[in-house]
């Protein structure tokens, strides 16, 4: 068992001094390199991971802004669509109205000339009236006057028929 | 209807297949249990006093021979390998799972490995350790320049009458013990170094990936490291450490990669069954560094709690200080035995599931239990694997989380919270 148990020198020195030698080269060359490339690379990896979850945060904001915008629009639209259906009934109304004042208008003054006209024809139509009663009157008075006779009947009749008694 | 694939089948056939090959081994494993139990008999049949005598006589007896054959085989005088002798599971156990000299691969096929010692007034010597002579698993020895050098097989006393483990290399010249300072490469500091190349190599190539592919997707290996790499971090340093996790990074990661390969390593097959953060040598410097870094970067609420715990009774604080004090070493002390003790325990399972075939194997006697036996410990062997790869894993999570929660502690502003 003394084998086992006692540390031979020579053991003990080589293996302090490759050991020593391996860990200062293995630090230096090879645990400091990878495990800088270890680090740089999770490191990277985190941050595309961040930077993808942030992405996506902003696609998913984009997309609500989007459904925003689109619902405004909607809203904008209906709105004008709406002012547009108003301001189109207005002006039917408008224009029905002025019609219907141009209309009314045109019409009274149509009346006007009417009664103007009618006036001065039933003036013209009393002179003609009156010229023609006197042209009768004339002529009759004429003819009938012509004899002693008649002359007589007529003045019997007037007699006659003049309220006298 | 029944050609499709059936997975009880497969484990039928490779449970065979291994217990044949454990049957196999079994003679090998026999012939080395051999020799050893012929020195472990020895050392315990005599009392302190008569073994001593008796390892100077061998030892006499060896220089006498003016060549330098295993101990046990001139004391003995076996020759041959006998079947004579029983199957002593503990040496065995420890004798495989303890540092070595060189990578025993199978059978007499060993990897050598280079040897290099201070021989106090000798200078360094540098050979590789085929050099040392000896068969199977008794003390070998190798003359050099003079001066007589044993590998010691088992744990022990020495020529001179010093103790020795397993593994331990013995110099003497003309009968008169030197001092040996070993720094070999041995078995767990080849494997050690093994790892730590293959992680230089693959972490600097991971690195260059991230260089070349900034802030991409990770490929290939980058891709197959980055979760434990992240797994270090998120799990281990930043809950434990907080805000100054950073600075203590490098340290945990390399740690916790250095245990959990050494650790997937010893569960290679074939290979030699290295026991790297199971070699107490190995886990003592990481545990040394764990309490050094901790220390000096123990903030003034760090040794506050230390040396005036606060909101304790003044009688409490003069238990309570020496107790503080006390696991400021403790602390790291109980990181190293516990991954050394896990990992050796993995091994010592399987390795005596293994000598239980040779037991019920009765050394070769009693092949039918032996085969029984065989299938046995070879589904059980198969279990403890799938455990081990947990434990691989745990063990380097434990303690890298245990340094990280320390680190944390010595750097904790409670002002900040």
């Amino acid at each position: 068992m003394g084998a086992l148990l006692t540390p031979a020198l020579g053991t003990v020195v080589w293996a302090s001094i490759a050991f020593l030698v391996v860990l200062f080269v293995l630090r230096r060359f090879a645990w400091g390199p990878i495990l800088a490339a270890l680090n740089e690379r999770e490191e990277s990896i985190a941050g595309a991971l961040n930077e993808a979850e942030k992405v996506r945060k902003e696609m998913q904001e984009l997309a609500a802004s989007n459904e925003n915008q689109l619902k405004e629009a909607r809203a904008e639209r209906d709105r004008m669509m709406r002012e547009a259906r108003e301001m189109a009934d207005q002006l039917v109304i408008d224009a029905k109205n002025t019609a219907r004042e141009a209309a009314d208008k045109e019409v009274a003054a149509a009346k006007d000339a009417i009664a103007i006209e009618r006036k001065a024809a039933i003036a013209e139509l009393k002179s003609e009236v009156g010229n023609l009663s006197l042209e009768i009157a004339e002529r009759l008075l004429r003819e009938k006057l012509e004899s002693n006779d008649e002359q007589k009947a007529l003045v019997n009749r007037l007699i006659d028929e003049s309220p006298l008694n | 209807m029944n050609r499709h694939f059936s997975p009880f089948k497969a484990l039928l056939a490779a449970l065979l297949l291994l217990s044949g090959t454990a049957l196999l081994a079994q003679d090998h494993g026999y012939a080395d249990a051999d020799d050893e139990h012929s020195e472990h008999v020895e050392h315990e049949a005599h009392p302190d006093g008569a073994a001593h005598s008796e390892s100077d006589a061998r030892d006499a007896e060896a220089q006498d021979h003016g060549h330098h054959e295993d101990d046990a085989h001139g004391e003995h005088a076996h020759g041959e390998h006998g079947h004579d002798e029983e199957f002593v599971a503990g040496t065995f156990i420890i004798h495989h799972i303890a540092d070595a000299h060189d990578i025993h691969l199978f059978g007499d096929v060993h990897i050598p490995l280079p040897v290099i010692l201070y021989i106090e007034g000798k200078g360094v010597k540098f050979f590789m350790s085929s050099a040392f002579e000896g068969h199977g698993h008794g003390n070998k020895t190798c003359e050099l320049d003079g001066i007589t050098l044993t590998m010691h097989a088992a744990d022990g006393t020495a020529a001179d009458g010093t103790s020795v483990v397993s593994g331990q290399i013995t110099a003497s010249e003309t009968e008169s013990a030197l001092t040996v300072y070993d720094f070999s490469i041995t078995k767990s500091v080849f494997g050690m170094l093994l790892i730590l190349a293959a992680m230089v190599w693959m972490f600097l190539s991971i690195a260059g990936h991230y260089k070349k592919n900034p802030g991409q997707a990770p490929k290939g290996m980058a891709n197959a490291f980055e979760p434990l790499i992240i797994f270090v971090r998120d799990e281990i340093a930043k809950p434990s450490i907080g805000d100054k996790a950073d600075k203590f990074m490098p340290f945990l990661l390399t740690v916790f990669f250095f245990i959990f390969f050494c650790n997937m390593l010893g569960l290679v097959p074939f290979l030699g069954g290295f026991n790297i953060t199971g070699t107490i040598g190995v886990t003592v410097v990481l545990a040394t560094l764990v309490f050094l870094l901790t220390n000096l970067n123990g903030n003034k609420h760090y040794w506050g709690h230390i040396f005036w715990p606060p909101g304790v009774p003044l009688p409490v604080k003069f238990i309570l200080v020496p107790i503080e004090v006390f696991s400021i070493i403790m602390k790291p002390a109980v990181l190293m035995i516990r991954l050394t003790a896990n990992i050796s325990a993995g091994h010592i399972i399987i390795l005596a599931f293994t000598s239980l075939i040779f037991i019920f194997g009765d050394d070769g006697q009693a092949i039918g239990a032996g085969s029984g036996m065989g299938l046995f410990s070879t589904a059980f062997m198969i279990f403890m694997y799938f455990l081990e790869l947990l434990v691989a894993f745990l063990q380097a999570f434990v303690f890298t989380l245990l340094a990280a929660i320390y680190f944390g502690d010595a750097t904790h502003d409670p002002a900040h919270h």
